[in-house]
């Protein structure tokens, strides 16, 4: 029962798009997925897309948040793209501000930052 | 007319079942997506402190009609230990939680209205409502 968010690898960067609606026990396992799989893959970037995501409560937020602060204690950089509009707008009256997390418009973009960011 | 629909808060799958009964009651009622994502983020929140601070209890949504305007109401109700200082938890950045739940003052922004009572060792009841315009 307990589903998993698939994490992909291309070349040093983890790939993950989040495309359901995240419950508590999916969030918290995929908190563990990403940073076993950093360790597997040596991987010094992650990219997490949040295109298909219509809302994001203060409890994904932390696990988000949480899982930056723990990607980055491991030596990698998080990249969240495709945050939507509503999630923007939501986020922000909710009194989250995801601060010092590096951003993108879309997944190209993300993935162009990351580089950019690996290489200086 | 007022129409309602209520799920009961046991566990944290009860938030997700909570929180998709009001997206598709604000969907029906014409909601567009920023106001689904505040209604939607609204009832996670309320349902969560229910989890979190009461153990259990009661997310009820209703359908409003008011002057011929649409609206949705969100009631969340516990009989847990109540709220001793209200004013401290509508207050920005207050959560006795250690950082989970934006708390309160977030909820009260992306709706238009919000009240809360609550009873120290009887419950809370917070009603908050969103009008479609």
């Amino acid at each position: 029962m307990n589903f998993r968010i698939p994490i992909l690898k291309l070349r040093d960067t983890l790939i993950v798009s989040i495309q359901w609606e995240l419950d508590d026990q999916t969030a918290i396992q995929f908190q563990e997925d990403l940073l076993n799989k950093l360790h597997e893959t040596s991987a010094r970037g992650v990219v997490i897309d949040l295109t298909s995501v219509d809302f994001i409560d203060s409890f994904i937020a932390k696990v988000l948040g949480d899982v930056i602060s723990m990607s980055s204690l491991m030596g990698a950089r998080v990249v969240i793209t495709g945050i939507q509009p509503a999630v923007a707008i939501t986020l922000i009256e909710l009194g989250i501000r995801l601060e010092d997390v590096m951003t993108a418009l879309d997944l190209e973009n993300g993935l162009d930052k990351l580089q950019l960011e690996l290489e200086a | 007319m007022s129409n309602q629909s209520s799920v009961e808060i046991l566990t944290e799958w009860d938030i997700v079942a909570a929180r998709q009964l009001g997206r598709n009651v604000a969907k029906e009622l014409g909601f567009g997506t920023v106001d689904q994502a505040r209604i939607t983020t609204a009832i996670s929140e309320l349902a969560r402190n229910i989890y979190l601070y009461a153990g259990q209890g009661r997310i009820e949504i209703q359908r409003l009609t008011e002057n011929g305007v649409k609206g949705i109401l969100i009631i969340a109700a516990d009989n847990g230990p109540g709220i001793p200082d209200i004013r401290k938890v509508m207050e920005d950045g207050f959560s006795t939680s250690g950082g989970l739940g934006a708390g309160l003052p977030g909820v009260k922004r992306l709706m238009d209205d919000f009240r809360i009572e609550t009873i120290l060792g009887e419950g809370t009841d917070i009603r908050a409502t969103k009008w479609l315009r």
